[in-house]
């Protein structure tokens, strides 16, 4: 009976790994929703269900490592897989990297989100390729008959260091896989390491610098139609009719069908024109006659909503932290000083527009084929969704173009297999720019009414942030509660090391029918903006240097401390300016991480120029130094696009910018030199890579003009001609 | 439908298209070369940059019609294992994120190169604001144009 389910169990095994010849089998057991249990020797594939092969090493010598976290430009490709072939000791050339595609005995890590890939499988995955390198080396001492210690591996072989003879790990892979696996291997020491920590080539640059690299919008399956849909300009409308008459006159076009776009709670009713090519559908999409009840939202305009967060900055908002007596101490206080932040919803525009192919079939079984940063959570919601068992649900993650939180939403997706199981073909569908542009979700705006007090030497008293935004969560859920604190919509403002005895922070929240979606960095993109502008608004106003007036907050030890020494040495921060220059700071710790800016900018006409920028990011170990760098370069370019291009606006209840020329993004010529420097004392506490970039961006540069100009920015997007 | 010769990486092809359907559309759907991308079609992003008669355009504006009998170079074209000096500067310099821009910026610069063998940082700005990055590789591929012009003298 055992033996009938492990032919099944070897036979589901074959089909999904397409591997025949497998020898050496080594994972991880995976428990229930929290994922990671134990390492666990399944090359018996006796259980397969409950055990993820992270490493496969065939009888041919063939090596495979699966990737569980989807590749969107942060390098995982190369990262993850590292953590296994370092203490496996093979080369990544000597290596297949497989991604997985959120199937259950992967775990329930498998995702791109919240700068946590490296950090979320730093040790658990390092000890699957040790224990699998322990076996083999145990494998060959006995094959030899020589002891242990005189036995070594490297480059995928086994060597016996007297004799000089070795074997290769295909020659090895059976017999390792009758030993018990090790279950607390012995890991390297980082000194020996030969891939961690070092500046490894990404083996997806070559695949992306020929046009080899696949991307979900190229893929193509068999007798595969293609889908373009029309979407309500106006947020928040009803479809009434619609006529799909000149549609379907549109050579090439097959149908046309109603579906939902679903997102978060809203379900907007779209309209998909299907053809047998993507331009013939994109045509039949254009020339459809759609009536919409838009239920007055149509009177829906930036202008007004923007007003009405102002209007709830009056409100006292529901306490988010609270340290000391902030009120007392404000009111008694000699100095005081008052501000109001403003910033705008930006877009997430990823370069490869949404799209996604489906193919529904045998009545329950469906296949994906998609750029998405969630493939987890992929199964769970469409298992539950379309009421089919979560094993009849195949993803394919494919390199993503682009993801910054805009594919941690499965809402494109949603649209695909509806049409899919609708016409029983496989369906590609693709977003336009447009669509990607007016459509959402965005990331919210935040608005943020500061306040803080001054001793009568210039010290920080009292401290309140108050932030008045739109909520994430309202968008996600029904019954959304507003007396509760909303922890995405203060992030990071409860966690700044300063030491200030007397703090407040609040969020006020204000309702919105718009889509809204975490966004690179998330709320503390614009947080951050209020947060570090203001306290250089108090070093102003105590006549302190900024960089001083900081260190005076921070007397204890602390890694954002060492992110402002680092700062203030590799910028030379106490050395003079040239005349019509000025310099800033800001840092900001998060969730995510911890990173900082020091730019300078000089004056340029009635405008400023960025002169340098100098980056710390504060990691505690790194796996690799040259991906961290282009990881904050890219996120400082980021930044800088948040804070001085249009952002997104509202008018007669529809998105304004509709393409990338109304909607711009930074181009090379407008993009200052980065220079990154990576602090890794090498500790345990590792911190996250893509995201830190992102938030001390925006108020270093504006701390930087107000150094240059005396001109304080204190709304973005602002025009860096115009200052 | 009209039928059109069209020359792509030296070779022949022969498709049955609309007249006004992007070359875009017709180098990835009926041709298959996926190597060239669809970023925003109205010639603002670069992502479908391709070279015709060896000029870099954006194929997701240029209609099929005008290019049937003209010789068009794709990413696919420039180089058969990945060796052209843009491509080893970019591999050597790590360039790409996700990549999904790459291509396109690959072609502006191997138009750039070949007509400015040593470009300054004014002409690699003319020839490459054309193409966006949202991830931001600007500065690296500011480098690797210098790096790929060192290569080739």
């Amino acid at each position: 009976m055992q033996q009938t389910s492990s032919n099944i169990n070897r036979r589901r095994f074959i089909k999904l790994t397409g591997i025949t010849g497998a020898g050496l089998i080594v994972g991880l057991s995976v428990s229930g929703k929290n994922g990671i249990a134990a390492i666990a020797n399944l090359s018996n594939a006796g259980e397969l269900y409950e055990l993820t092969p992270y490493v496969i090493i065939e009888k041919s010598g063939a090596i495979t490592i699966y990737n569980d976290k989807p590749e969107i430009g942060q390098g995982t490709f190369q990262s993850i897989p590292s953590l296994i072939a370092e203490e496996l000791e093979v080369l990544l050339s000597q290596v297949t990297i497989k991604q997985t595609g959120g199937e259950k005995k992967f775990g329930s890590m498998q995702f791109a989100g919240g700068s946590m890939s490296v950090r979320s499988s730093y040790t658990s995955l390092r000890k699957v390729g040790a224990s699998a390198k322990e076996m083999l080396v145990r494998a060959a001492s006995q094959q030899w008959n020589v002891p242990l210690e005189e036995c070594y591996a490297a480059e995928a072989k086994v060597f016996h260091r007297p004799s000089g003879k070795y074997l290769g790990y295909g020659d090895l892979a059976e017999a390792a896989a009758k030993l018990e696996v090790s279950k607390e291997p012995k890991l390297k020491d980082p000194k020996d390491f030969k891939l961690l920590g070092k500046n490894v080539q990404r083996p997806d640059i070559p695949l992306k610098s020929s046009g080899k690299a696949i991307f979900g919008i190229d893929v193509k399956v068999p007798g595969m139609v293609y889908a373009s849909v029309a979407y309500c300009p106006v947020f928040g409308a009803k479809l009434l009719s619609y006529d799909a008459e000149t549609s379907q006159k549109v050579k090439g076009v097959i149908g046309v069908e109603r579906c939902e776009r679903i997102f978060g709670k809203y379900k907007y009713d779209v309209v998909a024109v299907i053809a047998d090519n993507y331009w013939a559908a994109y045509q039949g999409r254009k020339v459809l006659t759609i009536k919409w009840d838009y239920k007055g939202k149509e009177n829906f305009n930036s202008k007004t909503f923007e007003q009405s967060l102002r209007d709830l900055a009056k409100k006292d908002g529901v306490v988010a932290h609270n340290q000391g007596d902030f009120d007392k101490t404000f009111v008694a206080a000699p100095t005081k000083v008052e501000a109001f932040y403003e910033t705008p919803i930006v877009s997430h525009s990823p370069i490869e527009p949404m799209n996604c192919v489906a193919s529904w079939y045998d009545t329950n079984k469906l296949e994906i084929w998609v750029s998405t940063q969630v493939p987890g959570d992929i199964i769970d919601s469409f298992a539950k969704a379309y009421s089919i068992p979560e094993e009849n649900i195949k993803v394919n993650v494919l390199f993503n173009g682009g993801g910054f939180g805009r594919r941690l939403y499965n809402d494109y997706i949603h649209e695909a297999v509806q049409l899919t199981k609708k016409i029983g073909k496989p369906v590609k569908l693709i977003w336009t720019r447009e669509d990607d542009t007016q459509q959402g979700p965005f990331r919210p705006m935040t608005f943020s009414a500061m306040k803080g007090a001054l001793s009568a030497d210039g010290k920080a008293i009292a401290f309140q942030h108050k932030v008045i935004a739109p909520s994430l969560d309202a968008s996600e859920k029904e019954n959304y509660d507003v007396t509760k604190p909303d922890a995405n919509m203060t992030e990071g403002i409860n966690e700044q090391k300063y030491e200030i005895a007397n703090m407040k922070n609040l969020y006020v929240y204000a309702d919105s029918h718009l889509p809204f979606a975490a966004w690179r960095a998330v709320t503390s993109t614009t947080l951050a903006f209020a947060h570090e502008s203001f306290i250089d608004e108090m070093a102003v106003k105590a006549k302190k240097d900024p960089m001083a007036f900081r260190m005076e907050m921070l007397t204890k030890d602390s890694d954002t401390k060492n992110v402002l020494q680092k700062l203030r040495e590799v910028s030379g921060w106490d050395k003079p300016l040239p005349a019509d220059w000025g310099r800033g700071v800001a840092q900001y710790e998060f969730f995510a991480g911890l990173g900082g800016y020091v730019i300078e900018v000089s004056k340029k006409g009635t405008g400023i120029k960025i002169e340098k920028v100098f980056a710390v990011i504060d990691l505690g170990t790194v796996v690799n130094p040259d991906t961290v760098k282009a990881q904050v370069e890219g996120a400082a370019t980021m930044a800088l696009t948040a804070a001085i291009k249009s952002g997104i606006t509202f008018d007669k209840g529809q998105t304004v910018q509709t393409n990338f020329h109304n909607n711009q993004l930074v181009r090379i010529n407008e993009m200052p030199v980065v220079e990154v420097h990576i602090l890794a004392n090498g500790g345990p506490n590792i911190k996250g890579v893509g995201e830190p970039g992102l938030p001390p961006f925006a108020p270093a540069l504006c701390n930087a003009i107000f150094a240059a100009t005396g001109k304080r920015i204190r709304r973005l997007p602002f025009d860096l001609n115009k200052i | 439908m009209p039928v059109y010769e069209i020359n792509i990486n030296n070779k022949p092809y022969t498709v049955d298209v609309e007249t006004n359907m992007p070359l875009l559309w017709v180098i990835r759907d009926f041709v298959g070369l996926t190597g060239t991308k669809f970023g925003c079609g109205i010639a603002q992003c670069g992502a479908c940059t391709v070279h015709l008669e060896g000029n870099p355009i954006r194929s997701c504006s240029f209609p099929v019609a005008a290019a049937a009998g003209k010789k068009i170079t794709t990413i696919e074209g420039i180089s058969q294992n990945v060796d052209h000096a843009i491509q080893k500067a970019w591999i050597e310099l790590q360039v790409p994120q996700c990549g999904y821009c790459q291509s396109g910026q690959i072609m502006s610069a191997v138009a750039l190169l070949k007509s400015k063998p040593s470009p300054t940082d004014a002409d690699i700005d003319a020839a490459m604001q054309g193409n966006l990055c949202r991830c931001g590789t600007y500065q690296r591929i500011r480098s690797a144009i210098h790096r790929a012009a060192e290569l080739i003298k």
